[in-house]
């Protein structure tokens, strides 16, 4: 069926709404009786004019009566369709006589639908940032440990009569231990939980917009590397990810200085030297004679292609905060809040100007280890007097086979296990002392 | 001669129960608790199958498993892989890595039993 039938409906709907006679219409907008009706009928489409005549008669914006206009709801009512799962499908066939006769019943239908589009996109990208938390994932992994262990000894206890004294003492051990560290870890992750929700929800969002943009693109902006001229705010604008007005402002930031970036060292030159020097942001900086942190950002934006470096990147501001996060296999940055203060970013923080470059071994259950470059710089000032504004960059290299002698180095307090450390502000979740 | 079951898991409690119920269902048990040598343990004791964690220090169990499958002499070693996470994608991995089994923590001890027997036979 034509959409264009639509229109007939839909004014022979208005019409005997608004209580008006087939003849009466007619005369207003100077056609016959017998062709309305054939117009109404869906049988002959009125031209441009007259469909203005027509709109304008039977009080409808100009344009809704039209072909086009319909379209949309036409596409979201066919998605909602084609997504539903009911019983008795929707007739498809008769798209065109539900919108014409049930206009308010239609919209609702396309507007639920769009509402459920988002809310799936909502859970979809909430389940993914608990599969992705660290500390969550961390403390899960704690708490399941510590169920099986019980699980499994209970049920030795409860199903087996003839167990020996020492091992029934034994058992009877091991579920006290760890029932008790199965109601601290619960508590743990209910107070994270709860601190956890505010939190993310308004600081974390625009920085993880920006960032699923970016991680997409491995955090390779090809279309800046190739052009530095195209125009930033037309990448931001082809970004359906960057959403939110403060996740776009972000991303304008970051791709000035990418753009920035890419035109003081271009792909090409800058990737031969790599090849060349390998990733030694000191050497780099010296053949090119620009600043270091341009070149540790600059190596964190090379394409993932043989023989190049996967390195992750992190920047803080002089409060510590995290506000660029480039992660790499193996070593977990924080979503929020502070990350472990024995990083080489925050020895460089301490530190303006000063490179560092230190070997690192991240706790957890499978250490691994990695090379890293720090270097704090400060903004240019714009005025005298003005506040002293910083900011620390860190290249992470992973160094696998490297066996030097590295610093212990953990994500966060919270879920790390490491004992003894002197930099530690709060108690692990990972109850290890039980 | 009862069958061989080497137990590589970190949790020593889980370690125990495991142990306990294996032993009593006539199986000969060996435990170890670290991933760094794990797969050079496995080839020096030669057991009939293999229960591996997931999560170990020093070396993770898909890359005990994929060193296992490359190696002609163990790669039909049946393994029973357990895991903390029961997301589809490590079961994935746990597949494609070349696992004979997949259970989730936490496990039921007659679970374990069970698909034991059917991978190693009576």
């Amino acid at each position: 069926m034509p959409r264009s039938a639509l229109m007939g409906t839909r004014i022979r709907e208005t019409r005997l709404r608004r209580g008006l006679r087939q003849v009466e219409l007619a005369r207003q907008v100077g056609v016959s009786p017998s062709y309305l009706n054939l117009i109404e009928h869906n049988r002959r489409r009125p031209g441009a004019a007259l469909a203005e005549a027509l709109g304008a008669a039977l009080q409808i914006a100009p344009g809704a009566l039209a072909e086009g206009a319909q379209d949309p709801l036409l596409d979201a009512l066919r998605e909602a369709a084609a997504a539903g799962d009911t019983i008795e499908p929707a007739e498809l066939d008769r798209i065109e006589e539900f919108v014409g006769r049930f206009p308010g019943w239609a919209e609702l239908v396309a507007a639920q639908h769009r509402r459920l589009a988002a809310l799936e996109q909502t859970v979809e990208r909430l389940s993914d940032r608990m599969t992705h938390d660290p500390y969550l994932s961390a403390a899960l992994h704690d708490v399941l440990s510590a169920i099986s262990s019980v699980r499994s000894t209970a049920a030795i206890l409860a199903e087996s009569d003839d167990i020996a004294p020492d091992w029934r003492k034994r058992f009877h051990a091991n579920l006290h231990a760890d029932s008790e560290r199965l109601g601290a870890g619960a508590q743990a992750l209910v107070g994270y939980l709860d601190t956890a929700e505010d939190e993310e929800m308004s600081l974390a969002a625009p920085q993880e917009e920006l960032e699923a943009w970016l991680a997409a693109r491995d955090y390779h902006v090809e279309a800046l590397e190739r052009d530095g001229a195209v125009p930033i705010a037309a990448l931001i604008d082809d970004a359906p990810e960057l959403a939110t007005r403060p996740a776009r402002a972000l991303a304008g930031r970051f791709l000035h200085r990418y753009r920035a970036d890419a035109r003081a060292l271009p792909l090409g030159p800058f990737t031969a030297a790599v090849r060349a020097l390998g990733p030694d942001p000191g050497a780099l900086a010296a053949r090119f004679e620009v600043p270091l942190p341009m070149v540790l950002r600059r190596l964190a934006a090379l394409p993932p292609r043989e023989g190049l470096p996967q390195a992750g990147l992190v920047l803080c501001d002089a409060s510590g905060t995290l506000v660029f996060r480039k992660p790499v296999a193996g070593f977990a940055l924080p979503r929020f809040g502070a990350a472990c203060p024995l990083w080489p970013l925050y020895q460089a923080l301490m530190q303006p100007a000063r490179p560092i470059s230190r070997r690192v071994e991240m706790a957890g259950r499978m250490p691994r280890r990695f090379l890293t470059y720090a270097v704090c710089a400060p903004h240019p000032p714009t005025r005298f007097d003005a506040p002293l504004v910083v900011e620390a960059t860190m290249l992470i290299l992973p160094a696998e086979s490297d066996t030097a002698p590295a610093e212990p180095v953990g994500t966060s307090c919270r879920i790390c296990p490491r004992e003894g450390c002197p930099a530690r502000r709060e108690p692990s979740i990972l109850a290890e002392e039980f | 001669m009862s069958k061989h079951a080497l137990l590589i898991e970190d949790e020593p409690n889980i370690i125990e129960a495991i142990r306990f119920i294996l032993s009593r269902d006539g199986w000969r048990v060996s435990t170890h608790d670290t991933g760094a040598d794990a797969a050079e343990v496995i080839a020096r004791t030669d057991p009939d199958i293999v229960i591996l964690d997931v999560m170990l220090p020093g070396r993770s169990g898909y890359e005990i498993l994929d060193e296992l499958r490359a190696d002609a002499a163990t790669r039909d070693l049946p393994v029973l892989m357990l895991t903390a996470k029961g997301q589809e994608r490590d079961r994935r991995l746990a597949e494609r890595a070349g696992a004979s089994r997949f259970m989730t923590k936490p496990f039921s001890n007659s679970e374990v039993l069970a698909a034991m027997r059917e991978m190693v036979g009576p």
